[in-house]
């Protein structure tokens, strides 16, 4: 163990944090298109290339289509890739994220969270990624700016683990969290270089060797390949374990795949991602404070999901309250809420959960919303029926 | 064949479109009209599959076993010297 390490500290938007981080990876190529609330962060690498900082190849691709083609070329290379986008730009990746995952490509990415149009909207929800949940891709939901910066860093040693070798995100509320300052503690360039070596990919691009990356599957092999990522992402959540230990051991931060706050005192706990989960503790601590018995679950690590872990904070609760930052038209609740009420189906326990949809657009949520919401499951009418789109004006 | 034992990410040998014959996939196939043949080269360029040989001295001849018949040769020829013929 190698003492923590805190070099400077500094005042850092969300996106000014990533772009850091992404110098100190030794990235060595970054393709992105600028888009809000994401922009800040392209704009930083381009800077540092300018400045001389970023010894990394920047291509201003035209679209973010071709952001992900051109990181996906990059990375058959054997490069280290690094993108960022938002909203529409992420749905116009659409296609090419499941290349990514499909090819086995670890390349890293920044999901500044924003709703989707129209109407066009600038705000944050989790809209955009939960549209792109199911692309193969491992994800991440920061809390605070220190958080996107130590993430960004770990998810390269994530990803490029030999067990793993899939891409992933670090997903951030858009203004919320992209363009709030808060303090962050930098670590030192070399630590971090030597947390990451250099990736070795099995196979890459030789023109002297020529491969085909991704070649055509029939039904009698396509299963098998999405069966090889679906064993990848499994083992990321072990391999997700030893990656914090190690970065623990230099920067002396360690997240977990969820955050706990009084789950095993609450009769009510309420499972949250994002940057509302600090929101929602401070909810909580004050009607912990009155006397009421509640915690909170902040999910950090949605895919693969740690359903273990999720489970065995619920085991004590009498109710639970799932609150999901995205919409899902027709569906009967939204996505977090239905993983959750699976993994608890699985493992046997039948409790009943408030389902509740809020922050849709970038609209606020108080400290005094949370204490509404876990009022309301309290009184447990609301348990079971349709979801509770709150804050919505009737 | 079990999943573990595949590559992952179907990483394959490339460079490999030679070692197959796709001639049936072909409705017409193209002709080369020798007398109008400037030798420019621009069907070799164009064809998306190596189908059209190019000989010493400059001269193309069309590989059918590689040609799938797309036509992007008459197409794109600038003397109109090849022609897609329907074949029997």
């Amino acid at each position: 163990m190698t003492q923590a390490q805190t070099v400077r500290v500094a005042a850092l938007q969300g996106d000014e944090a990533v772009a850091e981080a992404v110098r100190q990876c030794d990235v060595d190529v970054v393709a992105a298109y600028p888009i809000t609330p994401q922009t800040i962060i392209v704009e930083k690498l381009a800077e540092f290339v300018a400045d001389g900082r970023f010894s990394g190849e920047f291509v201003p691709v035209e679209s973010e289509h071709s952001a992900m083609s051109a990181c996906i070329g990059a990375a058959a290379t054997g490069a280290r890739v690094f993108t960022a986008t938002s909203s529409q730009g992420l749905a116009l990746m659409h296609e090419m994220l499941y290349n990514a995952a499909g090819m086995r490509f670890p390349i890293v990415m920044a999901v500044a969270n924003r709703a989707l149009s129209a109407p066009l909207v600038l705000n944050a929800d989790h809209g955009d990624m939960m549209g792109s949940r199911d692309c193969g891709w491992i994800q991440f939901y920061a809390e605070n700016v220190e958080e996107i910066y130590d993430r960004t860093i770990q998810l390269f040693k994530l990803s490029e683990d030999p067990r793993v070798m899939l891409p992933s995100t670090i997903n951030f509320e858009g203004f919320i969290l992209s363009h709030d300052k808060e303090r962050v503690r930098l670590l030192d360039d070399e630590p971090i270089r030597r947390f990451l070596g250099r990736p070795k990919p099995k196979h890459r691009i030789d023109p002297d060797d020529p491969l085909t990356f991704g070649a055509i599957a029939t039904p009698d092999t396509y299963y098998e390949f999405r069966m090889q990522q679906t064993e990848a992402m499994k083992n990321a959540l072990h391999v997700f374990d030893e990656v914090e230990m190690e970065f623990e051991s230099f920067s002396g931060r360690r997240y977990g795949a969820v955050d706990a706050y009084n789950t095993d005192d609450a009769d009510v706990v309420m499972v949250i991602n994002g940057s509302a989960g600090g929101t929602m503790r401070a909810a909580a601590r004050a009607l912990n404070a009155a006397g009421e018995k509640v915690g909170v679950l902040a999910i950090k690590l949605y895919r693969p999901f740690p359903t273990e872990q999720i489970v065995s904070n619920l085991a004590h609760a009498r109710a639970v309250i799932t609150m999901d930052r995205s919409l899902s038209p027709g569906a009967p609740s939204g996505p977090i809420s239905e993983d959750v009420k699976s993994a608890l189906q699985l493992a046997g326990l039948a409790k009943p959960v408030l389902s509740v949809v809020y922050g849709i657009g970038g609209r606020d949520l108080s400290t005094d919303d949370g204490k509404n919401i876990f009022g309301m499951a309290k009184e447990g009418s609301a348990c079971g029926a349709s979801t509770v789109m709150y804050g919505v004006k009737v | 064949m079990s999943w573990k034992q595949l590559e992952e990410g179907a990483v394959v040998k490339g460079g490999t479109s030679a070692s197959y014959i796709v001639s049936g996939w072909r409705v017409k196939k193209p002709v080369i009209n020798e007398a109008k043949c400037t030798n420019c080269l621009i069907c070799w360029i164009y064809c998306p599959e190596p189908a059209i040989v190019r000989h010493e001295g400059g001269k193309v001849t069309i590989d059918y076993d590689h040609c799938k018949g797309c036509g992007i040769c008459e197409t794109e020829c600038p003397p109109k010297a090849i022609t897609m013929v329907r074949e029997p």
